[in-house]
């Protein structure tokens, strides 16, 4: 049986506890508190309550039939979780940490962003429930995702940029593990993706795993059968691990995480470490990192400011060392493609991140039959990325 | 003996406390390292933390987070780190060097490598910020097979249970974290302070040295009085930042020697 991680947050050599001192008792802290309610039937009825009602679950699956058509092979399948309040999946996880936070009498709630997805999605949970909200978001994201600061800002938030380093996401989370470390007893730090120390990967992939659960009795209700392949971006890995994790132990569906290429991996302009990293110790855990030879992180790229990580999920550097799933890389051009055909071919306008998953998805099915099946996880909408869209095209908005 | 043992023997001797300055390696150009290393033993420094660079230094402030970008502006890797160690042997065999570092450029060399070559560089003890002794199995073998002391934070919401832990495990000093925060925050309750470090000597052995927010004589002061040792961070960092090539040793020095005269004081 799959069991992990250990009670150390161990996925095989990876994750673990790697933080200064002085965040270990809250560590541990929410480390019981999360064992004391992960079981918990009324925790877990508000929780499946708020899925419900709040963020408008479950999201469909729907068949992307006319883009199937034109790709040649196998079916593509789309779980919309674009279709969530909010616009992404990033609201499922904020939804549960929020609790939480509740539950342990915090009063503040902090969080770092990328694509500002995560951000809007504490921001709204932290208005919801009257907490204060600190987003921490890199300089150079705050400009590229400008609508979404905004909505932040609407919903109460204060926005922090964070000039220091990349001034992207890695930096931005550097900056909320230090405001952690300062008020410590006060605030609860709502990670957006499956790192941080243990035990985040772990709590986030529990309550993504919605996704995944929905996926298979909606599969069965729709085909009669599990998918042949799921696709998935990789940022971090929380949407990814959010759709494989209840199919890990179904062996006969095959899992795809799909990372940021950028300018290419042979330009060393990308952000893909599971592809093209070494195992390193980044953000409170083990796991595969972009880095150079003297352990230094490295500057990545993408188009897509949510997938813009040197970092991984470490149950990622796990599935893919033991061959469970396996790891692709998308092109920024690649992505943009497949942007740009599902709005053409299905009405639907993905993120930047969704659509490396999606621009892989339009690689492999027309190497597979027609009756084949490929559930992609649409994890965002792409309205927040107009912006970036058009002034590629040279257009000023 | 290690070093800095002996260090902390001969200053019990001499009823002193431990002035351990803290400057990072590289910052503001690796030429001028060593060069300011010896400066700090000039102005009365006991023990040296050497800062090895890191491109994301979570629990730095931002004063210790732009020494660390000076410094990699020229690449300073931990290897270049050890250079600068051994160049300052050639003159100084007794102060004790303490590196203080995150984890990840200790790993991408390799513990057991690091270790040797560490000791070989004339290194004493090694400080990972970010590596709590439940993760630090096989860098406390390397350490202790090298003859490194490993030096451990202790910090204002470390429980007992974990103090123990890190007691069973630390060797050289610990590191008493002074507040709840980054580097270079400023706000200490030395009353509070005194209680804590006085619970922690129930149950460490080892001497404790105070340090995060000591930044003029009379914090330097205070803290003297409480603990066997004071550690100064950001504010040295800042006489860098402020200094020119030509006078930041000088500048350094001065510093140092007014707050080996507080605590001494
Ligand atoms: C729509 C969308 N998908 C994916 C991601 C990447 O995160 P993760 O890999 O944790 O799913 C983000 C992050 O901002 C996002 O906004």
């Amino acid at each position: 049986m799959y069991d992990f991680p250990d009670s150390r947050g161990h996925f095989g050599p990876y994750g673990g506890i790697f933080v200064g001192e002085t965040l270990m008792a809250a560590i541990e802290e929410l480390r019981s508190v999360y064992e004391r309610y992960r079981n918990d039937p009324e925790f877990i009825a508000e929780f499946e309550r708020d899925l419900k009602h709040f963020v408008g679950r479950p999201s469909p699956i729907y068949h992307a039939r006319r883009w199937s058509d034109h790709l040649g092979g196998a079916q593509i399948l789309l779980k919309r979780e674009d279709l969530n309040h909010t616009g992404a999946h990033k609201v499922n996880n904020t939804i549960g940490q929020a609790m939480l936070a509740r539950r342990m009498g915090k009063k503040r709630v902090i969080a770092e962003t990328g694509a500002g997805q995560h951000g809007v999605a504490t921001a709204t949970v932290a208005a919801r429930y009257g907490l204060e909200c600190v987003v921490y978001m890199g300089a150079e994201d705050v400009k590229r995702q400008a609508p979404n600061v905004f909505r932040m800002k609407l919903l109460g938030a204060t926005v922090v940029p964070v000039e220091s380093g990349s001034k992207t996401l890695k930096d931005a989370m550097n900056e909320a593990m230090r405001d952690w470390v300062t008020n410590v007893e006060s605030t609860f730090y709502i990670i957006g993706t499956v790192a941080g120390p243990h035990p985040y990967p772990m709590i986030v992939r529990d309550f993504q795993s919605v996704i995944g659960r929905e996926a298979k009795s909606q599969m069965m209700e729709a085909f009669g059968r599990q998918p042949d392949r799921l696709v998935a971006c990789v940022g971090g890995g929380s949407n990814a691990i959010g759709l494989f994790y209840p199919y890990i132990e179904d062996e006969s569906v095959r899992m795809t995480g799909v990372e940021a290429a950028g300018d290419g991996i042979a330009t060393g302009r990308h952000a893909a470490p599971l592809c093209a990293g070494k195992p390193g110790v980044l953000h409170g855990n083990r796991s595969y990192l972009v880095q150079d030879e003297n352990g230094q992180i490295s500057d990545t790229h993408s188009i897509s400011a949510g997938l813009d990580y040197p970092g991984v999920g470490p149950e990622h550097a796990w599935l893919k060392d033991t061959g469970r799933a396996d790891y692709a890389a998308v092109t920024d051009n690649e992505a943009l493609d497949a942007f740009h055909a599902l709005c053409r071919f299905e009405g639907i306008i993905p993120a930047l991140e969704s659509s490396h998953a999606l621009a892989h998805a339009a690689k492999i099915a027309p190497t597979m039959d027609r009756d084949k099946l490929i559930l992609v996880n649409l994890s965002g909408r792409g309205d927040k990325d107009i912006n970036t869209v058009a002034q590629l095209a040279g257009i000023q908005l | 003996m290690s070093r800095i043992r002996s260090a902390f023997e001969k200053l019990g001797k001499n009823g002193q406390k431990a002035l351990i300055p803290f400057i990072t390696a590289g910052d503001p150009d690796p030429v001028l390292t060593v060069g300011l290393m010896h400066g700090l033993v000039a102005g009365g420094a006991d023990i040296i933390e050497l800062g090895v660079p890191f491109t994301d230094p979570m629990s730095d402030g931002p004063v210790i987070q732009h020494a660390s970008e000076r410094a990699l502006k020229y690449g300073v890797s931990l290897k270049q780190v050890l250079g600068m160690v051994a160049e300052f042997r050639e003159k100084d065999t007794e102060t004790p060097i303490v590196l203080m570092g995150y984890l990840n450029p200790f790993e991408a060399m390799g513990y057991e490598k690091f270790a040797v070559e560490a000791k070989a560089a004339g290194v004493d003890g090694v400080l990972t910020v970010d590596c709590p002794p439940e993760e630090a199995d096989q860098l406390l073998d390397s350490f202790t097979n090298a003859g490194i002391d490993p030096i451990f934070l202790i910090a204002p919401t470390t429980t007992s249970e974990r103090i123990a832990k890190i007691a069973s495990v630390a060797s050289g000093y610990v590191y008493y974290v002074s507040l709840k925060g980054v580097t270079g925050a400023t706000h200490l309750d030395f009353s509070e302070i005194e209680d804590r470090v006085n619970e922690i000597r129930k149950q460490v052995d080892l001497p404790i040295c105070i340090g995060f927010g000591i930044r003029d004589e009379s914090t330097a002061k205070s803290a003297s009085r409480i603990a066997d040792g004071v550690v100064i961070g950001s504010r040295i960092v800042q006489e860098i930042e402020q200094s020119d090539c030509q006078s930041a040793v000088k500048n350094v020095t001065a510093f140092v020697t007014s707050m080996r005269r507080a605590i001494d004081g």
